[in-house]
């Protein structure tokens, strides 16, 4: 019986290592600074995971699919030069649609590329980084974009209002994590998703369209960056066009974190919440903890790959392995 | 081989994982100059075996003997500096290195300064080769060798050390008759150098024409050992599942229906051409050819997954086209394919999704899939294949390979196909699974199903067929029914010395 109660310890620590992972930093960090669990705190930090969290959900889509999204940064910065831009030529109304539009003809594009032309991910998505780079520079005349009137627009509501005293950026990203959770999870196409990524030629072989289901993960991944910069737009009411600039390793970080394999096939919606909470915590905890901002880079990224490499040898079931 | 000690010696070897057992009390012993067969269905032990003796699993109990010293195996490089050599079944070489720098990889010849000697290791290189009379050379590419040539270079590599013991894992899987026997002629080799050969494989014939004493598993446990020259395949597989197998042929008892598919004068660029043969609701038509004769080309140009360069595919009596796999899902063709990992199975997903992917788009209620429409297809056919999994949640990566090729079979057969393509429907399939395998083809002829068996294990093939298509080189050389069909004819209309084609 002992031994059954420790398998299930040892299981359970093997199935959900990240999420034990994420507990302990909030344990220690905790201990470290008791405002680090106050609420004020937390949502604070919700909030300015929001943006990166939504750009996650989308690249969890593009990742299960068994494909790289390197893009979102500098796609992102795009999103909102381009509604901030939009925003007083014709106003927010059309504004939106519109860069939605834009944003989502760059995923159609990456989609197209990667899905039916067959190109690697990983190049058409680092081409695209700097492509959309260039593409936003050329959009701004290399200018940083601010909204005319800033006091007489509604448009600040997405990133600095809140309703029933909840930030909107949060009931954004919780709603869109919910909605894309149960599209992964519970509909046809989420399951394809899942046997493109897994084995794309056993998917081939059972009829699924993989050139199309990989093109429909890069126009959701889109629609999410579209969403990010939406927020991030409304959140300042003016921005540099450099943004988004590193964000897309931040956001692939966070999904790795949550568990999603690079191989494909693997993750959920709900761990790579997770993953984005995990990146935000640190942050902040080593912020609180009275870290130099610059020192935070590297420290972050040594938790990052501490969790991964625990992770993964809870999987194994040991620390180091001669064979993957 | 009397009173010599063992080249090597397994003692009460346990291993278990969280909830199996996989290996209880295995005892072994292989001599010096012997070929010794070890047997099993699939899930009896032999992989967690070998595992153990190339030190990637530690035992839980028992003990490894190597000329009689008691010896742990930490890796298999270690096991190979102990004279313990492992040619394993999926080759492990770089394509993209030549010969000599794949047999010694990690162990080249070095000058000062840390430079390759590449003179030595050539010269090295091409004494091994000769030894095992092959016809290339060490500064050949690997990815330019067949892959019988790749399994010589392994071979090789395995030379490179004074082996006591060499393992072959299935190692005719993937090759040609011609090439089986360049391979035997090497095992037989290494006998008379004084090596111990464990032998593993499924093929009886190959089992009895070489190996002197045959070992069994069973569920993790050690069955027994035969002398091969003093048993027979009915005792081994006895000996295997525990239950003797029927392998003669089986009568139809049931009537033929209509033509179901006919294929007029199908051409696809080289790889196969003017192919017409038809078959009947009811009917098995088995195609038979050495590998490379077109016949898989075939399957996927039915399939949608090629385009034909000229010919007709006819459905019913109706000419259609198939574009795509999709397309002949549509039109009610399934294909089992060749290749079930690579090409049949999610192996990350679990049995009941993979089982229904084909369809996930009809289970659905509203815009969700529905959970229990797909459990009730899953239990449906895993009571009727007698598909032995804990459950629907259990990755079908951790399936045997005979249960793979059941959720496999059971994923075409839910979507009631008119016509079935099986593709070596029982390659790397122990005995067992094989025969029920066998005996559901024919049950579903008799249900009606157009069958189309593709294979090339003879005994297989005249087994299941109601009618033999004979191809070589991408044509269609002959056609057999059953009662005229013998060995002799076959082989020689597979091998392309038999001319007079039948239209």
């Amino acid at each position: 019986m002992a031994e059954l109660t420790k398998k299930g310890v040892a299981g359970f620590l093997a199935r959900q290592g990240i999420l034990v992972a994420f507990v302990v930093f909030m344990i220690v960090f905790a201990i470290a600074n008791p405002r680090f669990i106050d609420i004020d705190n937390i949502f604070g930090v919700i909030r300015s995971s929001a943006i990166l969290g939504v750009m996650a959900l989308g690249v969890t889509f593009v990742v299960i699919g068994g494909n790289l999204d390197l893009s979102v940064g500098s796609m992102m910065s795009f999103s909102t030069i381009v509604v901030l831009d939009l925003h007083d030529k014709i106003g927010p109304t059309l504004g939106i649609p519109v860069m939605f539009a834009m944003t989502m003809a760059l995923g159609a594009f990456i989609g197209f590329l990667v899905g039916y032309l067959k190109l690697n991910s990983l190049i058409v998505t680092l081409g695209m980084l700097s492509a959309i780079h260039g593409l936003t520079l050329t959009y701004s005349g290399g200018k940083n974009m601010d909204i005319a009137d800033k006091e007489g627009t509604w448009f600040g509501i997405f990133g600095q209002g809140s309703i029933a005293g909840v930030p909107v950026p949060i009931i954004m990203f919780a709603l869109l994590a919910i909605v894309l959770s149960i599209i992964l999870s519970r509909t046809p196409f989420g399951r394809k998703v899942y046997a493109v990524g897994g084995n794309g030629i056993a998917a081939t072989f059972s009829g699924i369209p993989r050139a199309r289901i990989v093109f429909m993960t890069y126009l959701m991944s889109s629609f999410c960056v579209a969403t990010a910069g939406l927020i991030q737009a409304s959140r300042s009411l003016g921005s540099q066009n450099t943004v988004g600039q590193g964000m897309e390793l931040e956001v692939l970080a966070a999904v790795i974190l949550g568990g999603a394999s690079l191989l494909g096939g693997a993750g959920t919606i709900f761990k790579t919440v997770i993953g984005v909470l995990i990146l935000g915590f640190i942050q902040n905890g080593l912020l609180l903890m009275g870290l130099a901002f610059y020192a935070q880079y590297v420290v972050t990224w040594i938790i990052i790959i501490l969790a991964v490499w625990l992770d993964i040898a809870a999987k194994r079931g040991r620390l180091w392995s001669p064979i993957a | 081989m009397t009173d010599q000690t063992p080249a090597l010696r397994l003692e009460g070897i346990v291993k278990t994982f969280p909830g199996v057992r996989a290996l209880d009390g295995v005892s072994f012993a292989v001599m010096p100059g012997e070929v010794h067969a070890l047997m099993g269905e699939n899930g009896a032990g032999k992989s967690t075996l070998m595992k153990v003796l190339g030190g990637i699993h530690q035992p839980n109990e028992g003990q490894i003997f190597i000329a009689e010293e008691p010896t742990v195996m930490t890796s298999p490089i270690e096991a190979k500096s102990k004279g313990v050599v492992f040619i394993h079944q999926e080759l492990s070489l770089a394509d993209e290195l030549t010969v000599a720098e794949n047999i010694f990889l990690g162990e080249l010849p070095r000058k000062s300064f840390g430079r390759v000697d590449w003179k030595t290791l050539y010269d090295q290189t091409n004494a091994i080769l000769k030894t095992l009379n092959v016809g290339f050379d060490a500064r050949t590419r690997v990815g330019d060798l067949s892959i019988a040539n790749q399994q010589m270079v392994e071979i090789a590599r395995a030379l490179t050390v004074d082996p006591r013991a060499v393992i072959f894992d299935e190692p005719t899987a993937s090759l040609t008759d011609a090439e089986k026997v360049v391979l035997f002629e090497v095992i037989a080799d290494l006998q008379s150098r004084g090596v111990g050969v464990i032998y593993i494989s499924h093929r009886m014939e190959e089992i009895f024409k070489i190996t002197d004493r045959i070992s069994v598993l069973r569920d993790g446990q050690y069955r027994g050992t035969l002398n091969t020259a003093e048993t027979n395949e009915e005792e081994v597989t006895q000996l295997m599942i525990g239950r003797t197998l029927d392998l003669s042929r089986s009568e139809s008892t049931h009537q033929m229906g209509d033509v179901a598919l006919e294929v007029r004068n199908l051409s696809c660029g080289d790889l196969f051409e003017d192919v017409s043969f038809t078959v009947r609701k009811g009917e098995v038509v088995g195609f038979y050819g050495l590998v490379g004769a077109g016949r898989t080309e075939i399957a996927e140009t039915l399939f949608g997954l090629r385009d034909p360069s000229s010919g007709t595919i006819m459905l019913d009596g109706e000419e259609v086209r198939i574009n795509s796999p999709a397309d002949a899902i549509k039109r009610g063709i399934s294909l089992v394919p060749e290749d079930r990992k690579a090409q049949g199975l999610i192996l990350g997903m679990n049995c009941r999704d993979n089982m229904t992917l084909p369809q996930v788009d009809d289970m659905t209620a509203g815009p969700f899939v529905s959970d229990g429409a797909e459990v009730a297809i899953f239990d449906q056919y895993r009571d009727k294949l007698d598909i032995r999994t804990p459950g629907w949640r259990q990755l079908v990566g951790n399936l045997s390979g005979g249960n793979q090729q059941k959720i496999v079979i059971g994923k075409w057969l839910s979507m009631h196909p008119e016509v079935l393509i099986v593709d070596e429907p029982t390659r790397g399939i122990d005995v067992g699974s094989k025969s029920e395998i066998h005996n559901l083809i024919r049950e579903l002829a008799a249900q009606g199903y157009a069958v189309i068996v593709i294979s090339s294990e003879m005994p297989e093939v005249l087994h299941v067929s109601d009618r033999i298509v004979a191809m070589f080189n991408g044509r269609v050389m002959r056609e057999f029914t059953a009662e005229e069909v013998t060995e002799d004819s076959l082989i020689q209309a597979i091998s392309g010395l038999e001319t007079d084609k039948v239209a």
